[in-house]
């Protein structure tokens, strides 16, 4: 198809079309070089007022006073055990349930389906407020556990929903072959599914990671006192005071805060586009 | 309502022959989206397959493989909405909170003196233009990226897709402090650039809300971009040959073929996208500092939470989620109406 539309393409056209997609990465691109330019830049030359989009004498000093803040390792360390928890627990519970609602009738099959359309359009923020005594009840205010639980909850919908066309998408004769070979179901379902559907978990997995590294507003209100709970948007703003911002100790901390979910879409990139185009085809 | 009669029916039901095999269905597949009107083998879908899979027969299994979800779900998603409802009819402060008082049942109190607030409309109002302005223009981005994508060779096709994913992997917090010194009235290099001296963009409402939203777009559109596109690639290349020995024109096959087939993709980048900036909150919490001079540039989610946590009064907030709640799940009737239109089977 590509050659095709390509054929049809004009010269002069493809050309301009190009150049313009080139301008609009580099725009697209821009504040993310800027916030690794400003992170590098030494104490006095951010605060020019003619800010040169280079930098002459590249400095680790803001990192420096980042990591210097007390426990800024310890926020990324939460942060990520947040992330991987919720990506793990929530990817494992997601297949079995959409194994269930894919490969089985049951009574309620199709109330069920409905029912997590629906909980994917629930105002997460909205629920801050019960949350926030439910945790509190639960004793998991000011833990990583107030962070983790609700996140896992909140990515289960969609994670069902995105996976069941990959499942779907598992021709069942194979199924019947591996029963036929004396496979049992929970063989089947591990050794055989799990990695087929697996590239779909792998493109789910990255709205959970998402949904779990940006987390700021649960942080915010359910980790209150102890600190040593917190995570990285809390400890970015400990930089960043809206009257007098820090902005290399910004620049530097949101650099840091930044690479680890880079990393991982730039790992997962290939899976995640084809990932979306066999989830929604469906 | 009950599945069964799909699963008992389906062997014996030929592609041509609708929907005769589910008597039960009957007059109820209109009305309740719960029914959900796909019991029935329709002409034109796939057609069943004579056996069922061995993991079909499975008694209580699949409510096995439930459980884990449906306790996650129930217990973090469902009863807190349960109790969110349950909050907004209550007089709820610190006082209740911290014990000293008891709790008391306000009816719609806290509605009433919501919607008597002038503010509180203010916000909504702000909220509803703010959020389709920025599903509107992400919507607008993402597709026309999309289709640029397919137009150009593998080099600029790399560049502009590892842009957006940039933007994309951009934590939200993180964005937000970066666009905050892009547009920074003295350190800024927009500023510069645009010629406009100190000029603070956070300032005045307008503006605010406009950086916000330039914001909002950049990290949403790679969604809406990388979606649309994947789904482009998906049509089957047969389909669009066979239109242009037709004859078709460019346009036309935009038109004719790949929009219909694109439709479903369409819907579910809408709805995700009005999902995700009804429910803007740190980027608004962030860029104007807690929703701006005056409360200006407030949006319903931090005004909840303004109300809730900077001033406790829990009862009032929820009410307001409760309003937020009942404006997302209107525009969840209306997707599941335009899935259903499309025909598509659960």
């Amino acid at each position: 198809m590509r050659n095709l539309v390509r054929r049809s393409v004009r010269r002069p056209w493809r050309l301009a079309a190009e150049v313009s997609a080139l301008l609009i990465a580099a725009v697209v691109a821009f504040p993310l070089y800027w916030m690794v330019l400003s992170a590098f830049k030494p104490a006095g030359e951010i605060e020019s007022s003619e800010p040169r989009p280079w930098t002459l004498s590249p400095s680790l000093d803001s990192f420096r006073r980042v990591f210097g803040q007390q426990e800024f390792g310890r926020y990324f360390l939460n942060s990520l055990v947040v992330a991987v928890t919720v990506v793990a627990v929530s990817a494992l519970i997601a297949f079995l349930a959409a194994t269930a609602v894919t490969r089985f009738r049951f009574r309620f099959r199709t109330t069920l389906l409905i029912m997590f359309l629906v909980a994917q359009m629930v105002p997460v923020e909205a629920l801050t407020i019960p949350l926030f005594f439910q945790m509190r009840d639960f004793g998991q205010l000011n833990t990583l556990g107030a962070l983790i639980l609700p996140h896992i909850a909140f990515s289960l919908p969609f994670a069902i929903w995105m996976l069941r066309g990959f499942v779907k998408a598992v021709p069942e004769a194979l199924e019947e072959a591996a029963h036929i070979d004396g496979a049992s179901r929970t063989r089947f379902l591990w050794q055989i599914l799990f990695p087929l559907v697996f590239p779909g978990l792998v493109a789910t997995s990255v709205f959970s990671f998402i949904s779990a590294w940006n987390d700021f507003l649960f942080a915010k209100s359910f980790i209150i006192s102890d600190t040593s709970q917190s995570t990285l948007p809390m400890a970015l703003l400990v930089f960043y005071k809206p009257d007098d911002p820090d902005w290399g100790g910004v620049m530097a901390g949101s650099t840091v805060m930044t690479i680890p979910v880079l990393i991982f879409f730039v790992l997962v990139q290939r899976r995640l586009v084809s990932g979306l185009g066999g989830a929604v085809k469906d | 309502m009950t599945d069964r009669p799909l699963a008992v029916s389906a062997p014996g039901a030929a592609p041509g022959a609708a929907p005769g095999p589910a008597p039960a269905a009957g007059p109820a597949v209109r009305e309740s989206p719960a029914g959900n009107a796909t019991k029935a083998p329709r002409p034109g879908r796939r057609p069943a397959t004579g056996r069922r899979s061995p993991l079909a027969r499975g008694g209580w299994t699949p409510w096995l493989y439930l459980a884990p979800a449906l306790v996650v779900i129930g217990g973090l998603l469902v009863y807190p909405v349960y109790q969110l409802g349950l909050i907004s009819f209550l007089e709820y402060t610190q006082a209740q909170v911290s014990g000293g008082e008891p709790t008391s049942f306000q009816g719609f109190g806290n509605y009433a003196t919501l919607f008597r607030d002038e503010q509180f409309w203010q916000v909504l109002l702000a909220t509803v233009v703010f959020a389709s302005a920025c599903v509107v223009s992400t919507l607008a981005v993402g597709c026309a990226l999309a289709v640029l994508l397919t137009r150009v060779r593998a080099v600029p096709r790399l560049a502009l897709m590892l842009a957006a994913l940039g933007a994309w992997a951009t934590p939200a917090v993180t964005g937000s402090t970066v666009w905050l010194l892009l547009f920074d009235p003295d350190f800024g290099p927009v500023n510069r650039a645009l010629g406009l001296g100190d000029h603070s963009w956070t300032y005045g409402r307008y503006s605010a809300f406009a950086l916000v939203l330039l914001e909002v777009v950049w990290c949403s559109f790679p969604f809406v971009m990388v979606t649309v596109y994947a789904g482009i690639r998906a049509v089957p290349s047969e389909v669009l040959e066979a239109a242009s020995l037709d004859g078709a024109s460019q346009w036309r096959i935009w038109r004719s073929v790949l929009a219909p087939m694109l439709r479903p993709i369409l819907v579910v980048v809408t709805i995700q996208s009005v999902i995700w900036d009804f429910k803007v909150f740190t980027q608004i919490y962030v860029m104007t500092n807690g929703g701006g001079i005056a409360g200006q540039n407030l949006v319903l989610n931090v005004y909840a939470y303004q109300k809730a946590f900077a001033s406790s009064q829990y009862g009032l907030g929820s009410a307001i989620g409760v309003v937020m709640l009942l404006i997302l799940l209107a525009v969840t009737l209306v997707y599941l109406r335009l899935l259903r239109r499309q025909g598509e089977e659960l």
